[in-house]
């Protein structure tokens, strides 16, 4: 009796645990197959053309650029305010627990806040300060969505630094700052991999650049000019009823995954080489 | 005089410090923010209109959320049962069955699968799961349905939830002593008998902690959802049913609604409603999550 309630148990998990990671695979397969014939060069290469969203000429590469420069602007403003955050939770704050607690504490709350109210949220500053929609809106809002990821996965790693060599800079007469450094220099790692997550989820994130990047045919050339944005890109020309429109949505759909599983794949990598060299 | 590297490092000790309580803030200021936005419309319709009237008139400036509020909890309810048992199957046996290899087969998968922006959830869910409900399923249940319904949100949305499930349940489990197992299994038990009434029992909160999370993630999606639930603004009564939950309701009104009066207030006084729940979620299952890995330190 024991016997058998375990086996049945067994092949239970054990299709759940087909079922849970075929999923991916079966996401993949149905954006590829749906999408590949109609990605071409132009899509890529070329900004829409007139009456594109109804079918004729031109590509989404204001919507690829677009997107590439919220997500870079967004991680390196929120690599300048989440490394110090770090840094001061781990080596200054040494003596104050319980600010360390706190900050983490409300990190993870911030990082399961969905992207939909801080776009709320963003469009909410923007209107108090008298902004349109706007390529820095944008960027600003999204910095503000992966702050979270970036501090916690950093701080994973910075964590596990281990006390002695700490204890040796301090040995030596180093200052807190200088051994910051120390243990930043060991991380790098755990930062490029952090980088890489923020990048992914940046690039692929669409309820937060909604109300505040807006949606433009060009290709930003300013901070205070709309800038279009990949996912948005998908999701107005699916809602086409036109069917060539829809089959670029798809294309649409398999670059924004190609861009999604490389960074997956690169962040993967990275962390396990560049371990390597870590004492 | 005082060293000038001493100098700098208490500047940067200062400027950090500031850095840390501003971020911090941002949680505050994100209440404070939508609050402010929210309270026009706070002072014309009362709260319990606001949360359990069906009226959903902007012209009129009757703001009713019950059908949007309800349109919520069936995707994420529908969600949650069909990713529950999943994933706990799952992550009982990544973590007390399978060999090393295999989890470091399936993890990393898993891990891809969170990586996966919602847009794309969504286009999937259009290209199979709305296909799917409208002929295969639905045609056994009800007469007529576009497919675009709370079920199509509700498996779109316990596919994005199977990560975070597992990955919490699975860091529960390693924090189980391995000393407890051993001695259920030195008992005589079986290894299913000692995963039910030792590793499961002993990972109760932390089960719930993933549970409470999982809920607060479906409660905020938006894209994925908004795509395939049909965003119809009525109160669902079967799995077939269009409905509209909140996000979706946001995301797809910012255009119009700075042209209606109060309909921005409206709008930002949904977003405040989610953050709060979400907030609440967050704060009881982090602190539940702490205390597990305390217990074990």
């Amino acid at each position: 009796m024991r016997k058998i309630e375990e086996n049945i148990f067994k092949v239970l998990m054990i299709l759940s645990t087909i079922m849970i990671s075929s999923t991916l695979f079966m996401i993949l397969y149905t954006i590829f197959s749906k999408g590949i014939g109609s990605l071409s060069w132009d899509m890529v290469s070329k900004i829409p053309e007139g009456g594109f969203y109804i079918g004729k000429g031109g590509g989404i590469l204001n919507a690829i650029v677009g997107s590439i420069y919220i997500t870079i602007g967004s991680t390196l403003l929120g690599l300048l305010i989440s490394l110090p955050i770090v840094i001061y939770i781990n080596v200054y704050a040494k003596r104050n627990a319980t600010l360390a607690s706190i900050t983490r504490l409300s990190y993870d709350i911030l990082f399961g806040i969905p992207s939909i109210v801080y776009g709320a949220f963003g469009f909410a500053i923007m209107v108090y300060m008298g902004l349109k929609t706007s390529l820095l809106a944008g960027i600003i809002t999204v910095t503000l969505m992966i702050i979270p990821i970036l501090v916690r996965a950093i701080d994973e790693v910075v964590r596990v630094v281990p006390e002695d060599m700490s204890n040796a800079v301090f040995a030596l007469g180093g200052t807190r700052y200088e051994t910051a450094k120390i243990i930043l220099r060991q991380s790098i790692p755990g930062i490029i991999t952090a980088i890489l997550l923020s990048f992914g989820r940046a690039i692929g994130d669409a309820a937060c650049v909604l109300f505040t990047a807006g949606f433009t045919d060009s290709i930003p050339t300013s901070l205070d000019q709309p800038a279009a944005t990949l996912p948005l890109s998908i999701f107005f020309q699916l809602s086409s009823p036109i069917q060539e429109v829809q089959n670029r949505a798809y294309a649409a759909a398999v670059i924004l995954t190609i861009i999604v599983l490389i960074i997956n794949i690169v962040a993967k990598i990275a962390s396990k080489n560049l371990s390597k060299n870590k004492i | 005089m005082k060293n000038i590297r001493l100098l700098k490092d208490q500047f940067i000790s200062k400027i950090f410090l500031v850095l840390t309580l501003l971020s911090i803030s941002t949680v505050v200021l994100i209440a404070l923010g939508l609050f402010y936005k929210s309270i026009p419309i706070l002072n014309s319709t009362s709260l319990y209109n606001l949360l359990f009237s069906s009226e959903w008139k902007p012209f009129k400036e009757a703001f009713g959320f019950y059908p949007f509020i309800v349109g919520t909890l069936w995707v994420t309810a529908i969600a949650i049962i069909i990713a529950l048992p999943l994933s706990m199957l799952t992550a009982i046996y990544l973590s007390e069955y399978a060999h090393i290899r295999v989890r470091k087969l399936v993890l990393p998968l898993i891990e891809l699968l969170s990586g996966i922006p919602p847009v794309l959830y969504g286009v999937w869910g259009v290209l199979v799961i709305i296909p799917l409900i409208q002929d295969k399923i639905a045609p056994h249940f009800v007469e007529f349905t576009t497919g675009y319904s709370v079920l199509a949100g509700g498996i779109v949305l316990a596919i994005m939830i199977f990560p975070l499930i597992i990955s919490i349940v699975i860091e529960v489990f390693d924090n189980v002593p391995q000393d407890l197992r051993n001695a259920s299994l030195s008992l005589g038990a079986t290894q299913w008998q000692t995963v039910k009434k030792v590793v499961l029992r002993k990972s109760f909160d932390g089960i719930v902690a993933a549970v409470v999370l999982a809920i607060s993630r479906a409660f905020g999606e938006t894209i994925a959802v908004l795509m395939v639930c049909g965003n119809l603004a009525q109160v669902p009564h079967s799995l077939f049913d269009s409905a509209y939950p909140l996000p979706a309701l946001i995301a797809n009104n910012y255009g119009e609604m700075m042209s209606i009066p109060m309909y921005d207030s409206a709008l930002m006084f949904a977003a405040l409603l989610l953050f709060a729940i979400i907030f609440l979620f967050n704060a009881v299952s982090r602190i539940i999550l702490y205390r597990i890995e305390k217990r074990n330190n």
